[in-house]
């Protein structure tokens, strides 16, 4: 099977001069399409920073990235935002829900952005908070969400316009355990699409089990992978 | 919907969600949005009063021009303005009429004069604030009321006709106190002859402030001394079939100590000599622009504000993929609906100034184009108050969405 997202022998310096610093390392990385990779790893390993350029966000100094059959080397910063705009989904750790609009209008925000007529969006956006359970906070805003709920439309946000790559940065670190094994439930059950794989970056260990493949990042090099139990319905190997 | 995106074909439709979001931006913070209206309503009341002001002496300086259609004038050399009289040395007139291509010619005499105020009756105070008399400068007209009547015009009381009797005279009933008078058949003296009021009219005053008193061709003559063959100028109509510019060309050749103007030239010389060179004008326009500089460094400074306010959304929605454009039409949709609400309350509190001053000396005036003009400058301006806004904006990195 091919990887919908390959990265190989990224590197990224940040900072210049004497302070420079090297936080990755020669990376190489691939998302398989229908699975949840788990990228672990303490503080300062360079998790955040690869996320960055995995969303096409920052560029790397050395390496490749590829996205499906685009490639993101070269491209300046509007074609990098048309390329995450088309193909990237994220979920953020503190939500990142714009509070002047609606559950429904953040996801029709998404939608606009990756070109959806405004004439389908409605019933899109609609359908997107219906599969993560939110069809009855359709019309809230964000300030009357709970946490686990925020973080639903979030993922919902994420999954509009389906695009092929989900990127999630700590998406549980600010819920109870609850909401967080809810929202791992829900972006578990978003990877049993063949066509999409998903990146989880975190430190929740209880997040471990929803994993399809765990991808260990220290000092800004991959240490260890591991290929988790399969889901029911998931066609991976055991580890 | 659309996106913002160089890459979207989609991107000339309308985007909705940029317009939603910039709208709710904007009533998200209701303070904000009250400072920027004032900003702009401040801003649009200003230019507006200051622009109906330059109208409105444009409009006073050349009010008798307007109710005058001669094609061309015969003023004497170096006349600045229609309030700004002297005497041609004579004979004229014949000189005019003889040359082809003139069909009419009307001869005013337009000269200062000295108003004597006189009491109604010998022993009564004069009808002024003080009650006492004394004199003031006024300026006579003096046209062919039987040919012409044309002037004086708002007529409310009297006639043209009444003012062919003996020392008639018209006056503004606004110069009624200044003058010493009350009604028709009060008493003065111009220039130590006696007049009486024959006429009276409604709302014709001068830019100078002095009061224009209106009379016949022959008394004004007699008033200010003039030769009976003399006047300040004359005012050709070209008959039917000639060409305007070649009978001003001939009537130059056949009057060397005079200038023969159009009727256009002589309305923009009387306007640009009292707006310009006295700078009159100029202190209206720059007190204009001095009030759209305060409207664009108050939106600027809200709007800079509340975009700093939503630095975060802006740099999610980059994050997002959002384009650079998109980021820009939502502030820009910002700014424009801060404009539009702005100009409407502007436009309605201008009107209320403008009754409020309506019966005053001070002659306010909004037209149309003015209404129109002003719109598209309110725009112009809460744009322009954008681009810093617009540059804190796109210059964001996406990246930092991850470190919140």
């Amino acid at each position: 099977m091919e990887p919908i997202l390959e990265a190989s022998n990224i590197v990224k310096f940040l900072g210049a001069g004497e302070a420079e610093v090297k936080v990755l390392k020669g990376v190489n990385l691939e998302l398989m399409p229908g699975e949840l990779t788990l990228l672990m790893g303490p503080s300062g390993s360079g998790k955040t920073t690869l996320l960055s350029i995995l969303g096409c966000i920052l560029t790397p100094s050395e390496g490749t990235l590829r996205i499906g059959p685009h490639t993101a080397t070269g491209l300046k910063a509007e074609g990098l935002a048309d390329l995450r705009r088309k193909h990237v989904g994220f979920v953020f750790q503190s939500y990142n829900l714009v509070p002047t609009l609606t559950a429904t209008e953040n996801v029709m925000l998404a939608l606009d952005l990756r070109g959806t007529k405004l004439s389908d969006a409605p019933a899109l956006a609609a359908e997107a908070l219906r599969k993560v359970g939110l069809s009855h906070r359709a019309h809230a805003y964000p300030s009357k969400l709970s946490g686990g709920e925020k973080q639903r439309v979030a993922i919902a946000r994420s999954l509009a316009g389906s695009p092929s790559v989900i990127l999630a940065d700590e998406p549980t670190a600010a819920l109870d355990g609850e909401n967080g094994r809810a929202v791992m439930a829900l972006l578990s059950e978003v990877a049993k699409d063949k066509g999409r794989g998903i990146l989880v970056v975190t430190h929740d260990h209880r997040t471990l089990s929803y994993a399809d493949r765990l991808i260990r990042i220290e000092d800004g090099k991959i240490v260890g992978r591991a290929r988790r139990r399969a889901r029911p319905g998931n066609g991976a190997a055991a580890a | 919907m659309s996106s913002a995106s160089g890459s979207n074909p989609a991107m000339a439709k309308p985007m909705p969600m940029a317009r939603k979001l910039a709208y709710r931006n904007l009533f998200h913070d209701r303070m904000s949005l009250f400072v920027t209206l004032v900003g702009i309503v401040f801003s649009v009341v200003l230019v507006a009063v200051q622009c109906g002001l330059y109208l409105g002496s444009a409009a006073r300086i050349t009010a008798v021009l307007d109710h005058l259609d001669g094609d061309l004038w015969v003023v004497p050399v170096g006349t600045k303005s229609f309030d700004d009289p002297s005497l041609l040395p004579g004979r004229e007139k014949y000189a005019v009429l003889s040359t082809p291509g003139v069909g009419t010619v009307d001869e005013l005499v337009v000269s200062f004069a000295l108003w004597k105020k006189l009491p109604r009756e010998t022993g009564v105070r004069c009808a002024t604030e003080s009650g006492l008399c004394g004199s003031t400068a006024s300026l006579l007209i003096g046209s062919d009321t039987h040919t012409n009547k044309s002037l004086p015009w708002d007529i409310i009381k009297g006639s043209i006709d009444d003012l062919s009797a003996p020392n008639a005279v018209a006056v503004d009933s606004s110069y009624f106190m200044e003058l010493g008078v009350r009604e028709l058949g009060d008493r003065a003296e111009v220039n130590h002859m006696q007049v009486t009021i024959r006429a009276v009219t409604k709302g014709i005053r001068s830019f100078t402030t002095l009061p224009y008193v209106f009379t016949t061709l022959q008394q004004a003559r007699m008033m200010v001394g003039a030769a009976p063959d003399q006047s300040s100028y004359m005012m050709v109509r070209v008959a039917p079939g000639h060409n305007v510019a070649d009978v001003r060309a001939a009537l130059q050749d056949r009057l060397p100590d005079a200038e023969v103007i159009s009727h256009q030239e002589f309305h923009d010389r009387s306007t640009n000599y009292w707006l310009f060179e006295t700078g009159a004008g100029t202190a209206l326009i720059a007190a204009a622009v001095l009030a759209v500089i305060v409207g664009v460094v108050v939106v600027a400074q809200t709007l800079y504000a509340s975009t700093k306010e939503h630095l975060n959304e802006f740099a999610t929605l980059r994050a997002l993929g959002a384009s650079a454009g998109f980021i820009r039409k939502v502030i820009l949709w910002q700014a424009v609906l801060s404009a539009i609400m702005g100009y409407v309350m502007g436009i309605l509190l201008s009107q209320v100034v403008i009754y409020a001053f309506k019966d005053s000396k001070l002659l306010i005036i909004m037209t149309f184009n003015l209404a129109w003009g002003l719109l598209v400058l309110t725009i112009a301006m809460c744009v322009l108050a954008a681009v810093s806004a617009i540059f804190k904006v796109v210059r964001i990195d996406p990246a930092v969405v991850f470190s919140r």
